[in-house]
């Protein structure tokens, strides 16, 4: 891969640099540490973690009651993620552990693939099937017949793996289906990602721009605390959102936007802050090319012209433009998360980075901060063989610019009608139900039929491991030793994740399968430490802590190499870009043929008596992750549809009824979803909390509660530019009783 | 469009979506213990006045159900309590401000007192009973020779038996239901009549049956009036309890209550009790029985229909 | 000494975090909360209004359930806490009818339960889970009769609510608006 993916300006520490030592905080009148706890009857056994419930990777602390059963987690004081506070789907991590409809012991599939017939096995005879598979995969077709779908704390394990089989495609659906073409596009402007977690100050901004990002809905838990602290500094909050969302309820203006217009929007703003000079003319000369022909671009892209495509008032995006360029440089016009939409959706937040850059955010306070990042010290292993053929060799020229694997790619390789340049006939599944993430199930689905391998490590009976040859049942995070976290963020930290209780049943631990999987595939040499905490030991030594120091404290913070969080006035910054500038016109993207500057193209509509699915978060849920933990499921055990009132009286629709949900392509949901009649959504477009709908009865929570967007989302808007893969084209209309018999309307 | 939901899923077992925390075992007790108390009051007021020959019946015979009734409701009662074992602490304190309390307390007064008052007219049933043991013979004389203490004391916790149900409820004022202040008279209205209706049964005495004909139409007629004000006061009231109101005049508990408590336990007893009284041969036991369903469906439908009315969510 | 609560509506986001934390720390059963969440919407799209609270015992200075109880086991404690003695608990119920906020339950056990605001915690310096955890910090508690304690100062800077105040409870739970 080209070297402009490097990082820039991250700050390391090396060894022997003092760390942080962590106190006591008495914060808001909350003390944390046991020793100063009289009179309370348990006995305060507590033992470090980091969350696992979804990527913000919050470092915790998880108390036990006296006969050593897990009783609680709560956030570490010291820990920049959380500062102390858990959301609540960490809070409600225990349901994790507690649940009882848990993977117990490995699975062998014995019935027809998807037919969801196994038999018990042991670790040894599973891994060994598994192992034996790979290498008939291996020799048969070549390593790159290979591929590992992953997400959380066991992808390092896995990856590392699969390196050493010489296979490239290592696939996190987090990019394709979620913030890749966020990164790319912030790749090609600033020439870095906008990382998770997010750098976005917040805490300091005074003007944060949402569009796209229901902050609030969505829990990413330091963003949430920092909104906060920013309503109490008296920031403006401008929510961009066909619905109105929660940050559109604490929002100074709330701009209700018709679905699939944003980048008119977004080319208004700027050329509205162009032209009224409201941009940072210093930081925009120094720091940026392109200003001249972006100029030029937006020059028709007057508030009036998006008004016709937008519904949003010219006044409105005056006042609003007006009111960032006010703020500037402490304005977040922010990159949003889950962004693979319409499939021009690299082009949006090329828009939101060029908004960004002109208002003079990146680096500076209030704006997007420069993270710093630990490097933990890697322990020696062999080199890992080059791959022979990557994933680009699948359909060639496809995607030139994508800066990761893309999932879809890889699924598609697994379907021989697609001819793609190799096939893929092995596929291994760490943490992922792909059946309910990659959009257009039947397609998903096709290609595993056409596996010779398909692998499922996980710790519920989600979806996907219906369709699992071998299922491998990890233990929860709250069972196991996981490397360091060393997320990037204000300052380098890391933190220490131990088990706070044996695994339970016949689960083991992510490195544990890793390693044995390797042994039996001759790539012990990869995996030199039989138990992780020698190696977190080793790790920490070299950095002059020690595990057990790490257990005592859990987190360890360091302070920067060098005090650059924001620019400075004289500094000479270089982005990684090819000018080392920030790039406004993408001469990278003009050179794969895309256009350098985002455009405004309309996208297809709703027809007569449908409705543009929208979906999105619950804080009190991570999807498939959290849909059947029994404290989270109390909180919200379904999902609704929102219809507008107008729509729901038009149809004679009433609140709480359930309906099914039919789209364009006739696909209709499995199951009935409650109806909640709100003003909170537009009269042409209807909205679900994604993850519901589960069809696995071994889930028995979560079976048949509420339906399932994925199901209905079978138009998939491809990104021509990375890969990413849109999934807001799809349209849906009611169906009130559901008989036998469909009948095509 | 007014939109309030709890987005947290709250659903409290018996008190989500609507409050459901009492069953049958409450109405039950509610409606034996009122006809406990009016039958004990009857029997007491009328001993009191001197008239105990004219309604010998009423005095002496109806007095028998008492006890039972009493035991009944109060193993509904105890059915009723989630946390048994404990009941016993009801006894340590008296709490001058729950009605429950004083419930409680009269109970603990008013069962041994209505088991005492058949003891002393135990030879109505058996005429050759025998005490057997002298320290029954030597309590039997005391009470005899404080009789009328001992219907003073009947006739006072009987009222406070009939009442306090209904000040018990209305005391709620979260169930907008049941925050009236007619609700007491009116459950001791009910009680008074069914124990009325009792001895109307029981009786044989052709006096005895018009007098308590006559007290049992006064009492519907006052029941009816204490209803009729009831709404009133609920609809000039303030939202909720219009709201409350509205279950009983189109909502969900429209047909149970004025069919089974109004038409068949008052108005159609009325009307087959003036017919008696005008001559017209009417089964006395027909409008009797009537009135007792009447009285036990007023219970039932009050305190399901109270329990519906909340104020929030 | 009087304790009293107030939450931030203009902050709290509905997250329903003090209803998971208050169940683990306070070994809420499965089903049951002692503390929920409540979103009011007001208005037609796009002219809309929207409030949030997290709810929960209002800890009433006139309590009708402390004044129900036959065994005094409903009873107020230091600060004006309201509490249930498990161990004097009958389960009878009237305190659970009597609550215009619903805010108790019969726990399976058998005796009445609800929020205590963490009397355990706070008898040792430390503040309600529901407090400590919540990310938005939108939940304020201390002593009323003490001008410099958080949630007095925020009153004072404030205007608040609290629920149904005709109801006659006089409660000490707190909305900012």
């Amino acid at each position: 891969m080209s070297s402009r993916r490097e990082f820039i300006r991250i700050s390391f520490i090396g060894a022997g640099v003092l760390a942080v030592a962590p106190g006591v905080l008495k914060a808001a009148g909350v003390i944390t540490d046991p020793n100063k706890i009289k009179d309370l009857k348990v006995d305060l056994k507590r033992t470090p973690t980091y969350c696992e419930v979804c990527f913000w990777k919050c470092a915790g602390w998880v108390y036990k009651t006296s006969e050593g059963k897990i009783w609680k987690i709560i956030g570490n004081d010291e820990d920049q993620h959380c500062n102390g506070r858990f959301c609540p789907r960490g809070t409600g991590g225990v349901g994790m552990y507690y649940d009882e409809d848990r993977l117990r012991t490995p699975l062998i599939r014995t019935g027809e693939r998807g037919k969801q017939v196994f038999r018990e096995a042991s670790w040894d005879e599973a891994l060994n099937l598994v192992a034996s598979k790979i290498k008939d995969i291996s020799s048969k077709y070549g390593p790159e017949s290979l591929a590992l779908f992953t997400h959380g704390s066991g992808s390092a394990y896995y990856t590392n793996l699969f390196k050493a089989l010489g296979t490239g495609n290592i696939a996190e659906p987090s990019y394709a289906q979620c913030r890749g073409p966020r990164d790319d596009a912030f790749f090609a402007t600033f020439g870095e990602e906008a990382y998770s977690p997010e750098i976005t100050d917040i805490r300091d901004t005074r003007c944060l721009v949402l569009i796209g990002s229901h902050i609030g809905e969505n829990m990413h838990n330091g963003q949430v605390q920092e909104m906060s602290d920013a309503i109490d500094k008296g920031a403006t909050i401008i929510t961009v959102d066909p619905r109105f969302s929660t940050a559109a309820g604490k929002s100074k203006f709330w701009l209700p936007i018709k679905p699939a217009t944003d980048i008119a929007l977004l080319l208004a703003w700027i050329h509205e802050i162009i032209y009224n000079e409201y941009y940072d003319k210093k930081y925009v000369e120094k720091y940026c090319s392109g200003f001249d022909q972006l100029k030029t671009h937006v020059k028709d892209f007057t508030p009036e012209w998006a008004y016709g495509i937008t519904t949003i008032k010219p006044d409105l995006i005056r006042k609003t433009a007006k009111e960032m360029g006010n703020a500037s440089p402490a304005v977040i016009v922010h990159p949003g998360r889950h962004v693979t939409w319409y499939g021009d959706d690299t082009q949006r937040v090329r828009a939101i980075a060029i908004l960004n850059a002109l208002l003079g955010s990146w680096g500076r306070r209030g704006g997007l901060y420069r993270p710093a990042k630990f490097t933990v010290p890697a322990v020696p292993v062999p080199a890992y063989k080059e791959p022979v053929k990557t994933w680009q060799d699948i359909f060639p020229g496809k995607y030139p610019v994508a800066s990761a694997p893309v999932t879809n790619v890889l699924i598609e390789a697994s379907i021989p009608d697609n001819k793609p340049g190799f096939p893929v006939k092995g596929w291994f599944v760490n943490g992922t139900n792909l059946i309910l993430t990659i959009p257009n199930q039947a397609n998903t689905i096709k290609a595993i039929q056409n596996l010779d391998l398909l692998v499922v490590v996980d710790t519920m009976p989600m979806e996907i491991t219906g369709w699992a040859d071998v299922i491998l049942p990890e233990c929860t995070y709250l069972e196991r030793y996981d490397a360091l976290r060393a997320s990037p963020h204000r300052r380098p930290s890391i933190a220490l994740r131990m088990p706070a209780a044996e695994p339970l049943n016949n689960t083991k631990p992510g490195y544990w399968i890793a390693r044995e999987l390797a042994i039996k595939l001759g790539l012990g040499d990869y995996f030199p430490y039989e138990k992780l905490e020698d190696m977190l030991d080793w790790q920490l030594k070299k950095i002059g802590s020690s595990l057990e120091e790490m257990k005592r404290s859990g987190v360890k913070n360091f302070p920067r190499d060098a005090d650059d969080l924001y620019f400075t006035e004289e500094e000479a910054v270089e982005f990684s870009t090819d000018s080392g500038k920030i790039e406004l016109y993408s001469a990278f993207f003009e050179q794969s043929g895309f256009d350098p500057l985002p455009k405004y193209v309309p996208h297809e509509e709703p027809a007569e008596g449908f409705y543009r699915l929208i979906y999105g978060r619950a804080p009190m849920h991570t999807f498939s992750r959290t849909s059947n933990n029994p404290n989270l499921t109390d909180l919200m055990h379904e999902n609704s549809v929102w219809i507008n009132p107008r729509v729901a009286k038009a149809w004679g629709i009433k609140q709480d009824q359930y309906i099914w949900l039919k789209n364009q392509d006739n696909v209709v949901s499995d199951f009935p979803v409650k109806v909640r009649v709100t003003e909170r959504i537009r009269w042409d477009s209807v909205y679900m909390v994604h993850g519901f709908g589960h069809a696995q009865k071994q889930m028995k929570r979560c079976f048949g509660k509420g339906a399932s967007d994925t199901q209905l989302i079978t138009k998939v808007l491809t990104d021509p530019i990375m890969g990413g893969t849109g999934m807001r084209g799809n349209f849906v209309t009611f169906i009130t009783e559901k008989t036998g018999t469909e009948v095509a309307s | 469009m007014k939109e309030e939901l709890i987005v947290s899923g709250r659903m409290n077992h018996m008190v989500d979506p609507n409050l459901n925390i009492w069953h049958w075992q409450i109405p039950l007790y509610l409606f034996l213990g009122g006809m406990a108390a009016g039958i004990l009051c009857i029997a007491a007021l009328y001993y009191i006045r001197g008239r105990e020959n004219d309604y010998r019946t009423a005095v002496r015979i109806t007095p028998f159900l008492a006890p039972v009734l009493l035991v009944l409701g109060l193993v509904a009662l105890f059915i009723d309590l989630r946390h048994k074992l404990y009941f016993w602490h009801l006894y340590t304190t008296i709490r001058l401000q729950s009605p429950m309390s004083w419930g409680a307390w009269t109970l603990l007064v008013i069962t041994p007192v209505s088991f005492i008052w058949c003891a002393l007219h135990i030879r109505d049933l058996f005429p050759n009973w025998d005490w057997k043991y002298r320290w029954l013979k030597v309590l039997e004389e005391f009470f005899n020779k404080y009789k009328k203490a001992l219907a003073w004391v009947m006739l006072i916790f009987g009222i406070i038996l009939g009442i306090y149900t209904g000040i018990l409820l209305s005391a709620f004022n979260a169930r907008p239901l049941w925050n009236t202040s007619i609700l007491g008279p009116l459950f001791l209205a009910s009680g008074l009549s069914a124990g009325a209706a009792a001895t109307l049964i029981l009786s044989k005495n052709k006096e005895e049956r018009k007098q308590f004909a006559i007290i049992d139409l006064v009492i519907i007629g006052i029941e009816l009036f204490l209803i009729v004000h009831m709404f009133m006061g609920f609809l000039a009231s303030t939202q909720v309890q219009i709201d409350a109101a509205k279950m009983f005049l189109g909502g969900s508990y429209t047909m149970a209550f004025w069919i089974f408590v109004v038409i068949l336990g008052m108005l159609i007893p009325a009307m087959l009790e003036i017919m008696e009284l005008g001559k017209f041969h009417i089964p006395a036991i027909l409008p009797a029985i009537l009135v007792i369903f009447g009285s036990f469906m007023l219970r039932f439908v009050i305190v399901y229909a109270g329990q519906m009315s909340r104020w929030l969510y | 000494m009087r304790y009293a609560m107030a939450v931030d509506t203009k902050k709290c986001v509905g997250c329903s975090d003090c209803v998971v934390a208050c169940q683990t720390e306070n070994n809420v059963p499965i089903g049951f909360c002692r503390d929920w969440v409540v979103e009011t919407t007001d208005g037609t799209y796009p002219q809309l209004e929207m409030e949030l609270r997290s709810e929960r015992c209002n800890h009433c200075v006139n309590a009708p359930c402390v004044r129900c109880c036959p065994t005094g086991a409903s009873h107020y404690a230091e600060g004006g806490i309201v509490l249930v003695a498990h161990d004097k608990c009958i389960g009878c119920g009237a305190c659970i009818a009597s609550c215009p906020y619903d805010a108790r339950y019969a726990h399976p056990k058998g005796y009445v339960d609800k929020c205590t605001f963490c009397e355990h915690r706070i008898k040792v310096g430390m503040s309600p889970a529901c407090v400590a955890v919540c990310p938005t910090k939108c939940i304020y508690f201390g002593d009323l009769d003490d001008a410099n304690s958080n949630v007095s100062v925020v009153l004072k800077k404030r205007k608040h609510k609290t629920l149904i105040p005709e109801a006659g409870t006089n409660p000490q739970l707190y909305f900012l608006i």
